[in-house]
């Protein structure tokens, strides 16, 4: 008894009461099984308005309809058919549309970042020009440039450069005030502290400003190809609209997001090679 | 302020003027604010000095003038008998965060003042040296560790050892231990000592911690405010090497006493 002190309500028969530590449902599943759930919950739901008939088979395709026709579409993409062209041509606009944003969104940002001037005379510009609605630029683009892809690269990258400045320029300010004094007493010259210091220090908020652009780069090509023609797959889902073909446009959108994931899964594991060090945040948009 | 000149005790700073502040007095141009007010203050080689006093009475603007970070208004700055007018190798600091790159190792941490002086050939050539230098701190086994996996005292011990691969002539250390719990604390503090000895390194400490700056003095730089300057300089004549059981003798304790009563003096907190 001595060896337990202060423990007299301690006895034999509470020796099996133990208190468990409860685990919540959905933290003891697997996130595919989640997911998997959720998706046949969406198919399902999908299925039932369509078969029931609450709403016309026109505006709304059934699940099956999509599928058979993203079969068709899969095939031909294939075989080398004309809609692989159409999605090698509105692939290419979101490489270069990306590649310039990529560019000119990272001068930009460092310009803004790193310099007293860039961030007293150009940052307003670029937050005026930012809180346009850059989609009406289209015409312009289409008028200086013309029907063909360079009026596609253009809007894709306009609309993609200002999340990547924003990005850029905030990555370039992460760096504590302890960092700089450090540089500051290891006699480190401004372009030293820039690239040994500020911007790897920045390297998450650069990535993030990435992300938000790839996914805007797409959504920028497409909106050029349904505003300024050409033969990519933007122009497909016009056309597949306009003949009220909606399983066509669905099957269509659908690969055109894989093309997105593509780009944004690729910026991520670029991120995760490149900023090792960032703890992972999983499922977060800015992960 | 340049009393301090015979000492019986060991350990004292019996050693050459390192660095020499004469008459320093520092006003802010931006609003016209007297930040610190006819400075004098000798550091000798191997003695270790604190500063301490209320906010705002000057001792990080001091710490700034002496790294050459900001110039002085007034007075003059030598280190080594050369004006400080910048940024120097023979300057090593150490802040309250650790600052370790979290993209480097622990030993390419350390060796970062040597690439950012020397370039990348240089640095390499240093590796050896912060090897033993992570030896000494107790860090061997760390080295191709990165930042991430440190404990807060591991990443101060790993900057300790970045401050010294330059082997700087005056260690400048802004409250480096402040961000540890108490436990951690005095084991560092007695870790620095011991490193500082080894080294004959000469020191110099801001602190909010009397008890800290007890401790580890040699002499203690009493600061007070509006405008920042000195109050007084005490000596702290316990025997050295210093131990943590000397914190409960009635010498440590009037000694913090006297401290206190000096910051009390000094208007409000």
């Amino acid at each position: 008894m001595t060896d337990v002190p202060n423990n007299g309500s301690y006895n034999a028969s509470l020796e099996d009461t133990v208190w468990v530590e409860e685990v919540a449902f959905i933290d003891s599943v697997p996130r595919w099984i989640a997911m998997t759930f959720v998706f046949l919950v969406f198919i399902g739901t999908w299925q039932l308005v369509t078969s029931l008939g609450m709403v016309s088979p026109i505006i709304l395709p059934t699940p099956w309809e999509t599928l058979q026709d993203m079969i068709f579409v899969g095939k031909n993409l294939l075989t080398g058919g004309y809609m692989l062209g159409s999605l090698w041509i509105t692939i290419k606009e979101v490489i270069y549309g990306f590649a310039l944003a990529i560019a000119i969104g990272f001068s930009l940002g460092v310009l803004v970042g790193e310099t007293a001037f860039g961030e007293k005379a150009v940052m307003p510009y670029l937050v005026a020009i930012d809180t346009m609605p850059k989609v009406a630029f289209a015409p312009l683009f289409v008028a200086w440039l013309g029907f063909g892809i360079e009026s596609k690269v253009a809007l894709a990258a306009f609309i993609a450069t200002f999340p990547i400045v924003v990005g850029t320029a905030a990555g370039l300010h992460a760096a504590d005030d302890n960092a700089r004094m450090l540089f500051k007493t290891m006699g480190a010259s401004r372009w030293q502290t820039l690239v040994k210091m500020k911007l790897p220090t920045g390297l998450p908020q650069i990535f993030t400003g990435l992300k938000i652009g790839a996914v805007g780069v797409m959504a920028g090509a497409i909106t050029g190809e349904f505003l300024g023609g050409g033969k990519g797959f933007g122009e497909l889902i016009r056309v597949a609209a306009s003949q009220l073909n909606t399983p066509r446009v669905f099957s269509l959108i659908l690969y055109l997001s894989f093309v997105g994931l593509a780009l944004y899964l690729m910026v991520q594991w670029t991120q995760r090679r490149l900023v090792f060090w960032q703890k992972e945040t999983v499922g977060r948009y800015d992960g | 302020m340049s009393a301090v000149l015979a000492h019986d005790y060991s350990g004292a700073p019996v050693g050459a003027p390192v660095y020499e502040l004469t008459h320093v007095s520092k006003t802010y141009a931006r609003n016209s604010v007297i930040a610190l007010e006819d400075v004098s203050l000798t550091l000798r080689k191997g003695s270790f000095t604190s500063v301490i006093g209320s906010s705002g009475c000057g001792k990080s603007t001091l710490l700034k003038i002496m790294a050459g970070l900001i110039p002085p208004s007034k007075g003059r700055v030598i280190l080594q008998e050369q004006p400080v007018t910048g940024p120097r190798r023979d300057i090593g600091m150490m802040f309250q965060q650790a600052t370790l790159f979290p993209w480097k190792t622990a030993v390419e941490n350390i060796v970062l003042p040597i690439e950012i002086r020397d370039g990348k050939a240089a640095a390499k050539k240093a590796l050896d040296k912060a090897y033993e230098l992570l030896d000494i701190v107790g860090l061997k086994g760390f080295e191709n560790v990165y930042p991430n996996e440190l404990s807060g005292g591991m990443a101060q011990r790993a900057s300790i050892c970045r401050m010294l691969i330059t082997e700087p002539a005056v260690l400048l250390l802004d409250e480096p231990f402040s961000a540890l719990d108490e436990l951690s604390r005095d084991m560092m503090n007695m870790e620095l000592q011991r490193i500082c000895r080894e080294q004959n390194a000469t020191a110099f400490l801001v602190t909010h911690s009397i008890q800290e700056a007890v401790i580890l003095s040699d002499e203690i730089v009493v600061m007070k405010p509006r405008p920042g300057r000195i109050a007084e300089i005490v000596e702290v004549d316990l025997p050295r090497p210093r131990t943590l059981d000397m914190m409960t003798t009635p010498k440590f304790g009037e000694i913090v006493d006297h401290i206190r009563g000096q910051l009390d003096k000094g208007e409000d907190m």
